[in-house]
């Protein structure tokens, strides 16, 4: 079957998720989705404001979370403290990335 | 269809007692799960595991798998005479079904047969695909086509594998490991269940000329040492065409000389930009008269390359 070309949208900062929004899309419960956002996996971008909003980036972040709670049969806290992990890993790869891009091609 | 030894799948006996079979695919989740293994096959490889175990876990399931028979893994093979019958699903077709799939349909078929359960609303899956794009397809924006076998249920709720096409505009702002979302394109949900989303990673194939940081680019600029010292205006490649860059008096190696806006777009409309590293290079031939005036030059200039050797030196003893 042939689809027709679809437009994308870009997971950034720019783009923004309800909670609601959120748990439909990562397939974690918003009472999940709370625990994580206390246990600091998540910050919606202003956390005293409410209804909470998530930038985009946050979809990926709880989307790791629901595989990994699936898969290892995991509790909040321990999904929290490896996505946070994770997104440092992820950090740091791109700090890595970005210092390899500077050196000449001759000594990298 | 074909057969899957889900026992050597997760390495255990097809004796194994639930804890051996649950602490199996624990370690090889967490050698192969995609979101912490490094393997390049890891997601395929925990794909088999997961779904060795989704089956294995759970006794019914196990049971039926048991009473499939034993056979060589990729081998074509039947379920036995009223097999379908017995496990729930009397209209199975095992013809252009995958395992994995036959096992789901038992699963779906379980929860509908569910005393007093309606149909259950299920949401389609998401797709998660990488599709690897230039660095001049990702400054202009482009379109892929991906052709992917995917697992989608029939009018009467049994899972198949089906080839789809999927074709993507990605907008220009890619870079590498930046992720899109397609909302809807994934698997097509059950019983009013939503659909699935498709997840694109992208990933850059590496250019020869430029290496990307998020959404800048270091390009090496090689410089004859006159060039250097002296200054020039020189013609630099960027992904928008050449443009000419004024190389400053003075010039050292490793120095970056900005082209701003010269690098990735980015998705809100600004753009990164294009760092030239100056090389210092020298001729690999040179001419008699050349060499000459490079004698020249050594035998004029008080410039001592190594002369912060003696100074570190010094203050070191």
């Amino acid at each position: 079957m042939q689809a027709e070309p679809t437009e994308a949208v870009w997971l950034t900062e720019d783009h923004e998720f309800s909670l609601a929004e959120l748990a439909e899309l990562s397939g974690l419960s918003e009472v999940e989705l709370r625990e994580l956002v206390d246990y600091g996996a998540v910050t919606p971008i202003d956390p005293d404001s409410s209804p909470w909003v998530f930038n985009g980036k946050c979809l990926l972040t709880v989307r790791t979370a629901c595989r990994l709670r699936i898969s290892f049969d995991l509790e909040p806290h321990e999904v929290a403290l490896i996505v946070s992990l994770l997104d440092r890993i992820h950090e740091l790869e791109a700090q890595l990335g970005g210092l390899r891009a500077q050196l000449p091609r001759h000594i990298r | 269809m074909k057969y899957k030894d889900y026992y050597g799948i997760l390495g255990v006996e097809r004796t194994a007692g639930a804890d051996d079979i649950k602490k199996a695919y624990r370690k090889l989740a967490r050698k192969y799960h995609p979101d912490v293994s490094k393997d390049p096959e890891g997601e395929e490889k925990f794909k088999e595991v997961a779904e060795a175990y989704e089956t294995l876990r759970d006794p019914e399931k196990r049971a039926a798998y048991d009473q499939l028979g034993s056979y060589q893994p990729g081998q074509d093979f039947r379920p036995p005479p009223d097999w379908g019958k017995q496990f729930g699903d009397s209209q199975f077709s095992s013809d252009d079904i995958d395992l994995a799939d036959l096992f789901a349909g038992l699963a779906a078929g379980r929860h509908r047969a569910g005393p007093g359960a309606g149909p259950i609303r299920m949401p389609g899956q998401d797709y998660e695909v990488t599709a690897r794009i230039s660095l001049e397809e990702a400054y202009r924006g482009t379109e892929v086509e991906l052709n992917l076998t995917v697992p989608e249920y029939d009018a009467k709720g049994r899972l198949h594998r089906v080839p789809r096409t999927f074709k993507v505009r990605v907008p220009k702002g890619a870079t590498d490991g930046q992720k899109l979302r397609l909302a809807g394109r994934g698997g097509k949900g059950l019983n009013g269940g939503r659909d699935g989303d498709l997840y694109l990673s992208i990933a850059l194939h590496p250019h020869p000329l430029f290496r990307v940081s998020g959404h800048d680019l270091y390009l090496d600029l090689p410089l004859a040492p006159w060039e250097a010292v002296l200054g020039a205006s020189v013609e630099v490649p960027t992904l928008g065409g050449p443009v000419r860059l004024k190389v400053p008096p003075d010039t050292h190696a490793g120095q970056q000389l900005r082209l701003s806006g010269r690098g990735l777009p980015k998705p809100k409309g600004k753009e990164g930009d294009l760092f030239a590293i100056a090389q210092i290079v020298v001729p690999t031939v040179t001419s008699v008269r050349e060499r000459e005036l490079f004698k020249q030059l050594a035998e004029g200039s008080t410039f001592n390359p190594r002369g912060r050797f003696e100074q570190e030196v010094k203050s070191a003893s």
